[in-house]
């Protein structure tokens, strides 16, 4: 059974300027070009990183803090540009890097409803058929007609994945998101996430938890200083990883 | 996927950006949208006191004389300072969801648009009232109408993508933006305040040559024509050189948001 590829990672990587002083005015720019002093320090978040995932892998991406986890991800989001290699990718993606954080704060539940969706690329008639179940699933009530400003960080996160997960993607990317709410919603939405596996779409996961990305994966990419160190089953991977780190 | 493609998609973000500006912008405020009407009305009442009781000018038409400036201008100087901050202010969600980036600064173009368009009502009761009645050559004002918002847009678009880069942009352009206003003619006639020699200063202002023709079209004169012209080229040079800026620089804005 080949299935076809979604996502194609090629020899990619990310390079990012850090120089010495934060340069953000004319002022200091100009000065420093005469000076001659503008010198950066070259980083690499991610460099020859190279894979293919295929139509309903869940793919676990592990790796320790300032690994490239999440600069990995925003590359694929399309939120980043890669600096050499290439991302390819078909059909629907939607991003939960940090749930809620296209709102606007002054905007209510309901304004935000339209204004995250439109984010999202979906169009006013479909937010219009889609309003109620949104809603509904997010459990606010009453609330969707006050001001996000007003939100505690759980509600502004469940209307967030109540939105973002009102489509069914092709590719979903999450990023330690599945720590939503309290108990009982977060039990909800680990039952969508599931339906969503059900139907055979693909997932890139994000998470410090290891029980849960065995639990929800069958692949693991290990990233270490940018640059992968493992790619296989989710057991055989995290194994490997648990044992580096508790050195 | 081709821009046009990516543009049908997110049109439906453009009308959302749009309308959440307008609509947070008068939120709190007790008179709400009345305000794009009152606050042109005011100020225009204020300027009208000051010139020509204080200083003993003007004629019964003068209200009608400053409000033409004065409404471009603020629409220009809005509108060029909204589009200057729209990349930086919306940088948590360029970092967390891909949508063109273009989208910011034209928003805050567009509604500021809008807004300028509703207080166009003032204008009208205005002129009617200090006797300005509409002639055929009312209908030029469409050129002008178009020429500040291919102005604004240019000028929004180059300001945004330096911003990202450099703060200090935003004073300086608060500064290049009164010295615009000065020579804008706004509340006084080129020909009160300077020679014939010196008046180059404002035919060389396109904000100034967009005025000039809305003037004429109110005021029923026949159009400038090389003002007209002046104003679309510049208009379109720097239309281009903002989508070239933008678009060659968008991918490194997350780098320095």
């Amino acid at each position: 059974m080949e299935e076809k590829t979604i996502v194609s990672v090629d020899n990619l990587g990310v390079k990012f300027h850090l120089s010495e002083q934060k340069v953000d005015n004319l002022k200091e720019y100009v000065i420093r070009i005469l000076k001659r002093q503008m010198r950066y320090k070259e980083f690499w978040a991610l460099r020859e990183v190279s894979f293919d995932i295929k139509k309903g892998e869940r793919v676990a991406i592990l790796g320790l803090n300032g690994a490239g986890k999440s600069t990995l991800l925003k590359v694929i989001a399309g939120v980043l540009k890669a600096t050499e290699g290439t991302v390819a990718k078909s059909g629907i993606l939607v991003p939960l890097l940090e749930l809620g954080a296209g709102f606007d704060p002054q905007y209510t539940g309901a304004e935000n409803i339209y204004l995250y969706g439109a984010m999202l690329g979906y169009s006013k008639a479909f937010l219009k058929e889609k309003y109620d179940e949104i809603v509904a699933f997010s459990e606010l009530g009453e609330f969707i007609h006050v001001p996000v400003k007003n939100y505690s960080s759980g509600m502004r996160a469940r209307l967030g994945f109540s939105i973002a997960t009102m489509v069914e993607p092709d590719i979903l990317i999450l990023d330690e998101v599945l720590s939503v709410g309290d108990v009982k919603f977060r039990k909800k939405s680990e039952k969508r996430i599931k339906e969503m596996f059900a139907k055979g779409i693909t997932v890139l996961f994000v998470s410090h938890n290891l029980k849960q990305v065995r639990s929800l994966c069958n692949r693991a990419i290990w990233l270490e200083k940018g640059h992968v160190v493992e790619d296989g089953p989710v057991e055989e991977v995290a194994d490997k990883f648990e044992a580096a780190s508790a050195k | 996927m081709s821009v046009l493609k990516t543009f049908g998609k997110y049109r439906n973000l453009l009308v959302e950006l749009v309308k959440k500006d307008i609509k947070l912008k008068y939120r709190n405020s007790y008179l709400g949208v009345l305000w794009t009407m009152l606050e042109p009305l005011l100020t225009m009442v204020v300027l009208t006191l000051v010139f020509s009781k204080l200083l003993g000018r003007g004629t019964k038409d003068f209200p009608v004389y400053i409000l033409t400036g004065r409404l471009l201008y603020s629409f220009f100087s809005n509108g060029t300072k909204a589009a200057l901050k729209s990349v930086r202010s919306n940088a948590s969600m360029i970092k967390k969801v891909y949508v063109p980036k273009y989208m910011y600064p034209f928003a805050s173009v567009l509604s500021g648009y809008v807004i300028f368009l509703i207080s166009l009502i003032v204008l009208a009761a205005v002129a009617v009232a200090r006797g300005v009645y509409p002639t055929i050559q009312l209908l030029w004002i469409v050129i002008p109408l178009l020429q500040i918002l291919l102005l604004t847009a240019g000028v929004g678009l180059i300001l945004s993508t330096m911003a990202v880069f450099f703060r200090d942009v935003e004073y300086l352009w608060g500064v290049a933006l009164m010295l615009l206003m000065y020579a804008s003619a706004i509340f006084y006639q080129v020909s009160d305040v300077v020679s014939e020699k010196n008046a180059w200063i404002f035919k060389l202002n396109p904000l100034y040559a967009v005025i000039v023709n809305f003037r004429n079209a109110v005021f029923g004169a026949p159009p400038d024509f090389r003002a007209m012209g002046y104003a679309f080229g510049f208009g379109a040079v720097s239309l281009l050189i903002g989508i070239f800026a933008f678009y060659k620089k968008q991918d490194k804005f997350i780098l320095y948001l």
